[in-house]
């Protein structure tokens, strides 16, 4: 799958200009409300004709503006998840499911899942004969999900599809997300505004701010770089053992060994630690007898201040890792790009996400 | 209630008049509520002026204009007379067409409050998972908006069962072929001792329309059950 991307769409005040191509995988359009992702999506989508530009998917032109090319949106097969599920309610969960798949049938390409295996995915079985209206938010969302993959899309969009639900029914659909990417192999373009959630399941991410594409790249480069008020890296990792006496587990990664609270994945699976820059202490001697169990060392690559606070960039053996330090910090250790230092990291703080 | 030949002549003449005004101006109203309801189009301010005027006309009025243009030799009733056969002028199928038209606005009015109200971001959903415009509005649009389409069919049929002005200026009152119940209860006022006949004829109108408006009570109740059914 590919999808190439170039266009810009004027709204009032807000003039929105992207240009991006994304790779296989989920491609995470991120930024802060009102920075345009939405209006990107629906682009994509049809529901929005932009001024100028092109967006083309497996190289089939969707858009054209300059040859006056417009394909409709009930002929480009793309699978769309709204952030409001959009079910509809006169009918049945199983004929909300069935729908986009009655118009598909004749369809050859995209991928094309089972009614069964699909409602195995995602567990909706006792919910076919319900109505719409009697779902809770996460039921609603996932039934959403399922309605569009099973209308063979070749590319899925999906709106923030997690932003109207609470932390429990989040962490209740992620996994079926990152089974579409692992088990489908369906390529996604999901916008979301949550750290969290992009440093979990994207593969690449594109970044936007005020309409503007401000960086494209993979999850690990990109995301120490974004503007995100939060900011954080994220490391990806391989669960080498569990402690269960403590109920910790152990993870090496690039920048060395991190121990966590226990996951409840077996040994051998890949995650990704998503650690914020302020939880991340910095020391310039390997601390001793203290608390924290994370201890990674490595080079201080960048010091971006900003008021009274800096951000530090760290190069720990290639992995990237941020540091939210004070300015007062930052003097007393006389911290600047090249300088050794030992990076802090509690336990706790590492949260599933 | 014994009524005499001539009565049920007259109520089932108003019947049928009502109901096939009502059926056969369904499709055009559906289409008109749409195009009001969604479309952006040049004239539209004059389709809905159009569409009101035979709730703001007189109806003698309408029926007036009805009689000058689908009469025997109005424009369109010649028209139709000579290339498809079909007479409006004194027979049934005119009285029918005058009801069609007053109680259109009506019709229109309510179908088009209940397309509104359909949210359109549905109908962006169901493009999105590949039907195509004429099926969105099969599929979404229609079954969504049906209480308010019953809701107007409902009332152009009671519309249909009262309307005297236009109906009496266009086809004349003859028995047997466009006396409807109104015209049948003015005929009886207007003879001495048809006070009987006018009160049996009122309470049968009154017996219609309770029934109707009973009926779409019901049909709504069952489809709005439907929906929130879990």
């Amino acid at each position: 799958m590919s999808l190439d991307l170039d266009i810009e769409h004027r709204r009032g005040d807000f003039h929105l200009a992207a240009r991006f191509a994304a790779q296989p995988g989920i491609t995470a359009l991120f930024g802060r409300s009102g920075s345009g992702k939405s209006t990107l999506v629906d682009i994509v989508g049809g529901l929005i004709r932009p001024d100028r530009g092109k967006v083309l998917v497996d190289g089939q032109t969707l858009v054209d503006t300059a040859r006056g090319v417009f394909v409709a949106k009930h002929r480009r097969r793309l699978g769309y998840v709204f952030q409001d599920s959009r079910l509809f309610p006169h009918l049945s969960v199983r004929q909300n499911l069935a729908y986009g798949r009655w118009f598909a049938r004749a369809a050859e390409d995209g991928v094309a899942p089972s009614f069964e295996s699909v409602v195995e995915l995602l567990g909706i079985g006792p919910l076919l004969d319900r109505q719409p209206g009697s779902l809770s938010g996460g039921e609603k969302q996932r039934v959403a999900i399922g309605r569009a993959l099973l209308a063979r899309p070749r590319l899925l969009l999906m709106d923030e599809p997690l932003a109207s639900l609470d932390e429990a029914r989040r962490a209740e659909i992620m996994p079926y997300i990152e089974r579409l990417r692992d088990d489908v192999g369906l390529p996604i373009l999901y916008v979301s505004h949550s750290v969290a959630e992009v440093a979990r399941l994207a593969t690449t991410v594109v970044i936007l701010s005020q309409g503007r594409v401000t960086a494209v790249g993979p999850v690990l480069d990109i995301l120490p770089l974004a503007d995100t008020g939060d900011r954080g890296a994220v490391l990806d990792a391989v669960i080498e053992r569990h402690d269960e006496a403590f109920a910790i587990t152990h993870l090496t990664c690039a920048a060395g060994e991190l121990q966590v609270p226990r996951l409840a994945a077996p040994t051998g699976t890949s995650v990704r630690a998503y650690i914020r820059a302020r939880d991340v202490m910095l020391s310039l001697q390997p601390p001793q007898e203290i608390s924290a169990l994370n201890v990674l060392s490595g080079k201080v690559a960048e010091v971006a201040n900003s008021g009274a606070q800096a951000d530090i960039r760290l190069d720990c053996n290639g992995a990237t890792l941020m540091a939210r330090l004070t300015n007062k910090s930052v003097q007393r250790l006389a911290l600047a790009p090249g300088k050794p230092v030992f990076a802090v990291i509690k336990s706790v703080s590492f949260e599933r996400s | 209630m014994i009524l005499s030949a001539e009565e049920w002549t007259a109520v089932r003449l108003s019947l049928l008049v009502a109901v096939t005004a009502t059926l056969a101006s369904l499709p055009l109203g559906v289409a008109v509520a749409y195009a009001l309801a969604r479309g952006r189009f040049w004239g539209k301010s004059l389709l809905d002026t159009l569409v009101h005027l035979p709730l703001i006309l007189p109806p003698v009025v309408t029926g007036y204009l009805l009689l000058l243009l689908f009469g025997k030799r109005g424009p369109i009733g010649e028209f139709l007379d000579h290339y498809l056969g079909i007479v409006f002028s004194f027979r049934w199928t005119g009285a029918a067409l005058a009801c069609g038209v007053m109680g259109f606005p009506l019709m229109v009015r309510a179908i088009r409050l209940s397309i509104e109200a359909v949210d359109t971001r549905l109908e962006a959903a169901a493009g999105t998972l590949g039907a195509n415009p004429l099926m969105v509005f099969a599929t979404i649009t229609l079954p969504l908006c049906l209480p308010g389409v019953i809701a107007g069919a409902i009332l152009a049929f009671a519309k249909s069962m009262g309307e005297f002005g236009a109906t009496i200026t266009f086809v004349s009152n003859i028995p047997g072929e466009t006396q409807t119940l109104p015209t049948a209860i003015y005929t009886f006022i207007q003879v001495p001792g048809g006070d009987a006949g006018a009160l049996r004829l009122t309470l049968i109108s009154v017996l219609i329309s309770m029934a109707a408006l009973l009926g779409s009570e019901l049909l709504a109740r069952r489809i709005g059950a439907r929906r929130v059914a879990t």
